[in-house]
């Protein structure tokens, strides 16, 4: 005989048995006073069957859905992602503009290296320079900025937690620096994320990338030990790690223009 | 549903309960982001919405989650919240999805999250996790600025990035920024001050 619970309405007394009391044993209460109390329906949350069950379950559900949220937003993220590398190339060249699209467009050419010349890009809009490094495309984009040529040239490195990558934009002697644009992807506030901050990026205006162009004289040396002001920029202090990426990325991403920019 | 226990679940993670000074939660995050204000306001808004949404999702789910895995549950349930929301941001609102890049990793593995999953959610409604969430992430919050503001002021000499010390007035008297400010180390100090602080001035917290 299994024991049910009935509750008495009036005191809250609790009785167990197979039917209500007649009467409640603390407040007299008649058996019509009484509700019968259910036992609580608990999940077998302790067996292993239900474990491997619910983490199956919880995976593919997880699975599905981040799938599903990647896949709807793919088209606007790729949108946002090549707009933003548009604003990018532009704030190297310090033009700020409130419709990036256009004025890329409009003055901007996608170039790649061949050879010792450039010749114009075909496909879509790249943003990973990196993976077109290796594809063999070294991309230029050759700007018309006011009457001025100017060529701006992808690079990408690593500093002390991530990636770390950005734009330098030459006048059309291909040699001095006209403006930069760094940026990271998780470098460390108020030290090595400081490269992103404008008076870093300014730092880089009129130097030369190098003289005869057989090798890249441009470097980032640390804060306050410039010995020579024509190619040597101030780096973080308190961000060596990061200043140091941001050498080794100009001189790896700019040593594979060497040819273009000794013509 | 603003009962006495609710109104305490949103209100203790602001003083007497506080998650980094008294629960001792979320500290090793707390260095990371405190070297300007605002990207600690950033951190912390983030970490209110997100231990707000994950307290609700695994109180409701509460009584099915198998107790061995209990925690893989959690993280699982944070980690998918956390890429969603990153996701949806990257899409509609990039340059805060930018911005919040460097946090996301932070997030997920901020110890507040789990700690107020396994000590509350477990056992409580939604609606009072869903304040214990926001109560907590309020609080952490303010820990944080209150780091910040010290850290950036004294190590940079600025307040949002707008110049506050840095003038030759300033330094004619004297005064250079502290570059230890802006070093982890420091948060840890400045944290430890104000944890000093609060209890000289709460009986409650003080070990007898």
């Amino acid at each position: 005989m299994a024991n049910k619970k009935f509750k008495c309405t009036v005191c809250g007394y609790i009785h167990e048995g197979a039917a209500a009391p007649e009467a409640c044993p603390t407040c007299q209460a008649p058996a019509s006073a009484f509700v019968e109390l259910k036992a609580e329906k608990k999940l077998p949350t302790g067996s292993n069957a239900y474990t491997f069950a619910y983490a199956a379950a919880m995976v593919i559900v997880v699975a599905f859905l981040l799938s599903f949220v990647s896949s709807a937003l793919r088209a606007k993220q790729d949108a946002n992602v090549k707009l933003d590398t548009k604003k990018q190339i532009l704030y190297s060249l310090n033009v700020t503009t409130a419709d990036p699209d256009a004025y890329f467009s409009k003055n901007v050419k996608d170039m790649i290296l061949k050879g010792d010349t450039i010749v114009e890009f075909k496909d879509d809009f790249a943003t990973l320079y990196e993976t077109e490094g290796k594809k063999g495309n070294f991309h230029v984009f050759v700007c018309n900025l006011d009457g001025q040529t100017k060529y701006v040239i992808p690079v990408y490195g690593a500093g002390l937690w991530g990636a770390i990558w950005g734009y330098v934009a030459l006048n059309d002697d291909k040699n001095t620096v006209y403006g930069t644009y760094f940026s990271h992807a998780s470098e460390t506030p108020g030290l090595g994320a400081e490269i992103q901050s404008p008076a870093f990026q300014k730092r880089f205006e009129g130097k030369q990338v190098g003289d005869s162009l057989s090798a890249v004289k441009i470097s980032v040396v640390k804060n306050g030990k410039v010995e020579d002001a024509k190619y040597e920029v101030d780096g973080i202090s308190g961000g060596t790690i990061t200043s140091t990426g941001v050498d080794a990325m100009l001189k790896s991403c700019l040593g594979n223009y060497t040819k273009f920019l000794s013509k | 549903m603003s009962s006495k226990k609710n109104k305490e679940a949103l209100l203790t993670p602001l003083g007497l309960n506080n998650p980094v000074t008294v629960q001792v939660l979320g500290i090793c995050s707390a260095l990371a982001v405190t070297a300007k204000l605002m990207p600690a306001i950033v951190m912390g808004i983030s970490v209110t919405i997100i231990t707000a949404l994950s307290n609700v999702v695994i109180s409701c789910l509460r009584k099915t989650i198998p107790l061995r895995i209990r925690i893989i549950v959690q993280l699982v349930v944070v980690a998918a919240l956390v890429t969603i929301v990153s996701e949806v941001l990257k899409a509609f609102a990039y340059d805060i999805s930018v911005q919040l890049s460097v946090y996301v990793g932070l997030i997920i593995t901020n110890c507040i999250l789990m700690g107020r999953l396994e000590a509350f959610a477990m056992q409580n409604e939604p609606w009072p996790s869903f304040l214990d969430g926001i109560g907590n992430g309020l609080g952490y919050a303010k820990i944080l600025i209150i780091v910040a503001f010290f850290r950036e002021l004294f190590g940079s000499g600025t307040l949002f990035g707008v110049n506050i010390l840095n003038y030759d007035c300033v330094a004619n008297a004297g005064y250079v920024n502290n570059g230890l400010m802006l070093m982890p180390p420091m948060a840890l100090i400045i944290v430890a001050c104000i944890i000093w602080w609060q209890r000289a001035h709460n009986k409650d917290l003080q070990q007898k």
